[in-house]
């Protein structure tokens, strides 16, 4: 009766398409964690003096608080509905790694809410009255930071998947552990900015971010499991 | 050869001790119903014997080998139905069985109409699951089981929010698994009848 | 063989007997010793070239600093032990540990800040010890937050097992990371208790002081383990003969 087993990575392809192709159909949804760290990085400089020296100093600040208050909220997208429907069960019960499986997922995840951050940044960086030549620093920063986060806060939100009133559990999870990728991408940020090399928090910055992928599969399928039982 | 055993099986939830001491067995080719009024531990009993709840103690086996010795070859033969169907609104429902088959084996377009049809869904096919009735996502959720061609069925309360018809289809679904050799468990507070199977109870107070 | 004692340890009824035993014999000690301390820092101790008698506060604050992250680590520890091995005496130990810990952190943290208050003129400064304990305080409190919002006991504890084993992980990274951001901007760093310089005079009593805090944590542990395995095992027959 068993039919030939499908390899791993074509179920983590087909699992991948499935999540795309979800996010594409609710764009509403997905397009919310971008437009919030828009609206935050922009309402930084009405709260302040709108010279632009001054902007400047902050602009880490606002870069980096925003992209953690972003990708916070962003978590909500990953599991919750998945749980609701008996879809992340099924996920379970496939026969197919659990680790990989929720792996591929944060990665679409990220795909989704954390690399648009990138793209968008440059818009951030010039209303923060970042110079352009700070652009490379910043976004591998942030390339390295987001990815970082969506693992962290993956963590999160497989511990607090079916909780009632769980939102700002998740934040007061999530905050702590990420200050790493706080301090060190703000860091780098504010080196390019003032056009000095970065490599050091950079360095730093992919260090945890390494660290963050190696315990990431390990404590989401942890917590995912615990989560369903 | 198709054989699921559980012996001993203690689970608390809670305070609660839901299951004392449980022990079953089916072969290939039966069929076992789990019955019991609301809140007797049927779904814990089936989503134990699944893995999904970790047991306190007691042992499930599938032909002979022990269960939590090799889960991924374990899951691979097995279908699991439980209350939600496991399906997502926003996809239509040939999308959903593409994506449900493509996680475990090769699938056509041809094997996922055919079974579309066989559940008798087949003009919802390209409709968006959150436009079908409650009725017609369980046959869907039906087809998804058939597509697994899993050899162990394990079904919590599968014809609910299905109408006559569905009812009449999903012991025609059953009986078909039966003889071709598949085991099944199915947990149903009303009784299944199966023509030609003689009915395997198992009633949990 | 030598697994035998780790699985009668993890025995509940065994485990409740021991503790009850086992607790005068840390909290006497404990009293003892902080009280030599006490005596020993706050009476006859020479007051510090520097800083006067300020530093003194020494005495309570490097102390409950040190236990905050102990027991943090004795949690993770005790609830990955009672995540892999299932022990319900395992997860009772941990599920102690956060409030013990939890308030020794606080007291460090009031107690450092008091000391920067005589030190800074400011009740706070970002100094690295300093704000590396208000993100322990924070870890303590998710942990305390996410045991709490979970009903099922079980589940509870495993959850929270996970997340204090990522804690655990992540604390030197995050404590690293904020000494790196400290020497960037050059704040006021005042708590140079690690000093190989310091006179026996003055180390004694905190040595004394150390111990007999880790004492009264041990002695606390024990009495709220007990507690907490009373609670998990109530309807288990044992308890009725270990109370009786």
């Amino acid at each position: 009766m068993s039919a030939p087993r499908v390899g791993f990575t074509r179920a983590a392809i087909a699992l991948a398409a499935r999540d795309l192709r979800l996010a594409v159909r609710r764009a509403g949804d997905t397009l919310q964690p971008l437009a919030f760290f828009l609206v935050v990085t922009t309402l930084f400089p009405l709260a302040l003096d709108p010279q632009l020296s001054l902007l400047r100093d902050i602009a880490p600040a606002a870069l980096w608080v925003g992209a953690l208050l972003s990708s916070l909220l962003a978590l909500d997208l990953l599991f919750r509905e998945d749980a609701q429907d008996g879809a992340l069960e099924q996920l379970a019960l496939s026969g197919v790694p659990f680790q990989g499986l929720l792996l591929a997922k944060t990665a679409v995840h990220w795909l989704l809410t954390g690399l648009p951050l990138v793209l968008v940044a440059p818009l951030a960086v010039s209303t923060l009255g970042a110079p352009y030549g700070a652009l490379p620093g910043i976004l591998s920063a942030l390339l390295l930071g987001t990815l970082a986060l969506s693992l962290l806060g993956a963590i999160g939100a497989g511990l607090t998947m079916g909780l009632k009133r769980h939102g700002s559990l998740v934040a007061l999870l999530v905050l702590p552990l990420a200050v790493p990728v706080l301090i060190f991408g703000a860091r780098a940020t504010a080196l390019a900015i003032q056009g000095q090399p970065l490599a050091a928090p950079l360095y730093l910055l992919g260090a945890f971010a390494v660290l963050a992928a190696t315990l990431a599969p390990w404590a989401l399928a942890a917590a995912v499991r615990i989560g369903l039982e | 050869m198709n054989e699921l055993t559980a012996d001993n099986l203690q689970l608390w939830r809670g305070e609660h001790h839901v299951l004392r001491g449980v022990c079953l067995a089916v072969s290939g080719g039966e069929c076992l119903q789990v019955t019991g009024a609301n809140g007797a531990g049927k779904t814990t009993l089936l989503r134990a014997l699944c893995g999904l709840t970790p047991l306190e103690d007691g042992q499930v086996r599938w032909r002979g080998g022990d269960v939590a010795l090799d889960r991924l070859a374990f899951h691979d033969e097995l279908s699991y139905l439980g209350h939600d169907n496991a399906l997502k609104a926003d996809l239509t429902a040939a999308e959903n069985l593409r994506y449900t088959a493509a996680l475990c084996r090769r699938v056509g377009a041809v094997e996922i109409a055919a079974a579309l049809e066989r559940t008798g869904v087949a003009e919802a096919a390209d409709q968006l699951l959150r436009q079908l009735s409650a009725g017609q996502r369980r046959r869907v959720a039906l087809a998804r089981v058939l597509l697994k061609r899993g050899a162990l069925w394990v079904l919590d309360e599968p014809g609910s929010n299905l109408d006559a018809h569905g009812q009449a289809l999903l012991r025609e679904l059953v009986a078909q698994h039966l003889q071709d050799g598949g085991t099944a468990v199915i947990a149903t507070h009303q009784g299944l009848d199966l023509p030609g199977t003689p009915a395997r109870c198992l009633t949990l107070q | 063989m030598t697994w035998l004692w780790f699985h009668r340890f993890g025995s509940p009824p065994h485990f409740y007997r021991l503790a009850g035993r086992l607790t005068p014999w840390f909290a006497w000690p404990a009293a003892l010793l902080c009280l030599a301390g006490l005596i020993g820092g706050l009476v006859l101790a020479p007051p510090d070239y520097q800083q006067g008698d300020g530093f003194r506060i020494i005495y309570v604050h490097a102390p409950s600093a040190w236990l905050s992250l102990m027991v943090y680590v004795v949690m993770a520890v005790s609830a990955a032990v009672g995540l892999i091995w299932r022990m319900t005496v395992a997860q009772a130990i941990a599920a102690s540990c956060a409030a013990i810990g939890a308030s020794f952190t606080l007291l460090a943290l009031v107690t450092g800040s008091l000391w920067g208050r005589r030190m800074w003129g400011t009740y706070w400064e970002w100094d690295p010890r300093l704000t590396s304990e208000l993100l322990l305080l924070f870890l303590y409190l998710g942990y305390m937050g996410l045991r709490n919002a979970i009903d099922d006991l079980g589940r509870a504890d495993r959850a929270s097992a996970v997340l204090a084993i990522v804690g655990v992980v992540n604390v030197p990274i995050i404590h690293y990371s904020v000494v790196w951001w400290n020497s960037l901007h050059q704040a006021p760093s005042v708590m140079k208790f690690g000093r190989p310089s310091m006179p026996p005079s003055m180390l004694i009593p905190l040595l004394l002081m150390l111990a007999g805090f880790t004492a009264y944590f041990a002695a606390l542990l024990l009495i709220r383990a007990r507690g907490e395995l009373l609670r998990r095992e109530r309807t288990a027959r044992w308890i009725a003969d270990a109370l009786c």
